[in-house]
């Protein structure tokens, strides 16, 4: 979706700010909330690709104001609600008001090790791949009402494939739990003049990480 | 939010979906286990072993698996190398993707808007937002992780650091020098 979360290329936030011996967290509420985040992941009740749509499906003004971690709490809520795991009754109650629903699993101490190394994401490949390192590609102009990958700062503009990563789990259809539905993914660079115009530094280069889906032969 | 957040933890553990230890276990192993000490280890062996860094250039998950010493990492990791003629950055533009495994949490300006909007248009004005500055004619080489790849970059070994010791080079290796927004410490910067 073209929401406020495609940030690459927007003007107008400001500096980078880093702070200096940055905290892991800044409230011991964020803590909580990245940990049941990865808890309720590992027990099957939403993949990473709904996560991520969750949060970029927050009002933009929400959004925009609201700290990473809010983001987080606020996705998590509404994936409750719509998958009929919490109700908002229990919501505004602060506690449950009837049972659970089964889950896959159930992260328990013993199974710790499972979340703290990443899952693969690859999956066999189901067709050749169509493009080579080399190729000269066109991000295409789309703009799905739902969740994809492709940013908008590349739709249009022509890359050279860099990179082929093999087959993985496409996130414009696992965030809608239509599957794997497995496809290739190339990193894909462009010239900075392609994606800014004639007046950007020469000097740079971006890639992304693009799917066999985003791509059309240039 | 603190209010909130306990409210959910509360029903999702009546409802039976979470269990509170587990949670405690995550977070303690992000606050003391998981952060930019494991990959600076990476980096200071790659610094050290040519093999090794053939090898991490090659398929960074296997390499690092295969040292045995650092928390294991899962698929996708690609590291990048920095040399006198390319400059290697890490974004996520979308949210905030991050090689956790190998540099933790990712810090808040990783996550800010001003960084995930201007890494990829202005990449020279981010770094000097962080007190870099290159060489004009060093190519800027953004990546922007849209995917489940995750980016670490191999920075350029200092000089004066002949004959190091591994555990030695790691102290030189800042987070930022492996996301690609700094460089990592001169000898002069640690001299004791």
């Amino acid at each position: 979706m073209n929401g406020v979360h495609d940030m690459g290329g927007m003007d107008g936030f400001g500096k980078v700010e880093p702070e200096p011996n940055e905290p892991t967290f800044h409230a011991a509420w964020e803590a909580r909330v990245m940990a049941m985040m990865r808890a309720m992941g590992a027990a099957g009740a939403w993949n990473i690709d709904m996560s991520r749509a969750s949060r970029e499906n927050l009002p933009p003004d929400v959004y925009l104001a609201s700290s990473y971690y809010r983001r987080w709490a606020l996705g998590m809520e509404q994936m409750l609600l719509e998958k009929g795991l919490v109700d908002s009754d229990e919501l505004a109650a602060g506690r449950a008001l009837r049972p659970g629903k089964p889950l896959k699993s159930k992260l328990t101490p013993e199974m710790i090790e499972r979340v703290l190394t990443r899952g693969s994401f690859a999956r066999p490949a189901p067709a050749p791949a169509r493009f080579k390192v080399g190729a000269r590609v066109r991000a295409k102009n789309m703009h799905p009402p739902t969740h994809t990958r492709l940013p908008r700062y590349v739709r249009g503009r022509v890359g050279v494939v860099e990179l082929i990563h093999g087959c993985h789990v496409f996130p414009d259809s696992a965030a809608l739990g239509e599957g794997d539905n497995p496809q290739w993914l190339y990193t894909v660079r462009f010239d900075a003049s392609e994606l800014w115009g004639a007046d950007a530094d020469p000097t740079v280069k971006v890639s992304i990480d693009a799917f066999e889906p985003y791509l059309e032969p240039a | 939010m603190q209010v909130r957040v306990r409210a959910l933890e509360t029903i999702l553990t009546e409802k039976g979906y979470i269990d509170p230890a587990a949670l405690d276990l995550i977070i303690e192993a992000y606050e003391t286990k998981i952060g930019p000490h494991n990959g600076a280890r990476v980096v200071a062996k790659a610094w050290s072993d040519p093999a090794f860094k053939a090898r991490l250039l090659k398929d960074g998950t296997e390499a690092v698996n295969a040292l045995g010493y650092v928390s294991r990492v899962g698929d996708h990791l690609v590291v990048v190398e920095n040399t006198s003629q390319v400059h290697n950055m890490v974004v996520c533009t979308l949210c905030s993707c991050y090689p956790w495994e190998m540099l933790g949490l990712p810090p808040v300006w990783y996550k800010s808007a001003p960084y995930r909007s201007r890494a990829v248009k202005d990449p020279r004005g981010v770094l000097r937002d962080f007190g870099v500055t290159l060489p004009r004619e060093t190519e800027i080489r953004v990546w922007d992780s849209t995917a489940e790849t995750r980016y670490l970059v191999l920075p350029m070994r200092p000089a004066g650091t002949e004959g190091w010791s591994e555990e030695r080079l790691a102290a030189l290796v800042t987070r930022d020098s492996m996301i690609g927004t700094g460089l990592p410490k001169r000898p002069e910067d640690v001299a004791s």
